[in-house]
């Protein structure tokens, strides 16, 4: 029996430089409920480490969530990583860890970046600046996804900055993807006009920062369960499960 | 000015493209951003860039560049290398950064 799932496929915590305090794993899962939030990713900047958290609050509270991170390419390509499986994301993170470039943050700045428990304790402080960009190409950054089980997403591909347009020009017909992620704030005529659905299925999270931006944009995913093995099936259009069109309004 | 000139006066490495050699230089153009490079390069340039993806290449034939220079010390990707040489444009390495490798190019313009 397959089921429409509501998704937010991008989000940050209060780890992401520019996450806003609030955004702890409490609070992400209490406004995802509100919000009916069926599949939330935990995608900070260059960063897996507050994902566990809100992946044991969200199974306490019904909510499937994905962990993993918003890598910063070589090219300074934002892309999603996401996870299902804690070792999957242990050994994320060692990658990561091994590729960021090293530049001290600096809090005043950039924001803090904390990540905590349940009841909101601080746990631990990245020094490093998050924001930076790895030392891993695009092409370097999907083997690995994939090579851990995980999904990779070009994100806000047509943002002015960041993204796959912006720093390659253009989306090469045969990008390493296995979705690529449009800004919440796309006009659809626009994207429908690039064509860009015809090379890969189009997702949309909401890059929320801060707690009412949360589910503000959705993918409604069409499948068994809420496993990420679903979700790559749904992606490949496989026994009758997809990704629904992002702009229809008839989801049935 | 042919980009023949500029390989041997700046000593760089040629990765590929070698029939797009004798191409006239008529100017220069430094972004790492492909979008900007497409809205902004103009034909005949010399397009001096960190990014090594073979989108490179497709945006150096739309714009018809006579070359494009990476910079310190930067291999092209496997594709962008094959793409260079299907395109026949030049595809040039240096081991300097983009602020010098590009005064140099200038200086060899204006002094002709």
């Amino acid at each position: 029996m397959l089921k429409i799932f509501r998704a937010d496929l991008h989000v940050h915590s209060v780890l992401s430089p520019c996450g806003s305090l609030e955004m702890s794993p409490a609070r992400i899962i209490h406004e995802a409920r509100q919000k009916h939030i069926d599949i939330l990713a935990i995608t900070d900047h260059n960063s897996t480490r507050q994902c566990r958290v809100v992946m044991k609050l969200g199974g306490d509270a019904g909510i499937k969530v994905w962990g993993g991170a918003e890598i910063n390419t070589r090219e300074e390509v934002h892309s999603l990583a996401l996870f299902e499986d804690l070792q999957a994301i242990n050994e994320f993170q060692r990658w990561l860890d091994k590729w960021l470039r090293v530049i001290k943050n600096k809090p005043d700045y950039f924001g803090d970046q904390v990540w905590v428990d349940e009841n909101e304790n601080i746990l631990g402080e990245e020094e490093r600046l998050l924001i930076v960009s790895i030392d891993r190409s695009l092409e370097q950054s999907y083997e690995e996804v994939h090579r851990l089980g995980g999904v990779f997403i070009p994100a806000h591909i047509d943002r002015r900055s960041n993204s796959l347009i912006s720093q390659l020009g253009f989306i090469p017909s045969d990008v390493r993807a296995d979705a690529l992620e449009i800004s919440p704030n796309a006009e659809p005529e626009y994207v429908l006009s690039q064509g860009w659905g015809k090379i890969k299925p189009l997702v949309a999270g909401s890059d929320a920062h801060q707690p009412d931006k949360l589910g503000t944009h959705v993918t409604h995913l069409k499948m068994k369960d809420t496993t990420l093995e679903e979700f790559k099936k749904a992606l490949k259009c496989k026994s009758g499960r997809k990704i629904l069109p992002l702009w229809d309004n008839n989801r049935s | 000015m042919t980009v023949n000139d500029i390989v041997h006066k700046l000593g760089l490495t040629v990765f590929g493209g070698e029939k797009g050699l004798d191409r006239e230089i008529t100017g220069g153009y430094v972004s790492d951003l492909l979008s900007d490079v497409m809205g902004n390069a103009s034909e005949g340039d010399v397009w001096i860039t960190l990014q090594t993806h073979k989108n490179v290449m497709a945006v150096a034939s739309l714009k018809e560049v006579a070359a494009v220079i990476l910079v310190k010390g930067l291999k092209p990707d496997d594709d962008t290398l094959a793409q260079s040489n299907e395109e026949g444009i030049p595809l040039l390495g240096t081991e300097l950064e983009a602020f010098d490798v590009a005064g140099k190019l200038y200086a060899l313009i204006k002094s002709k």
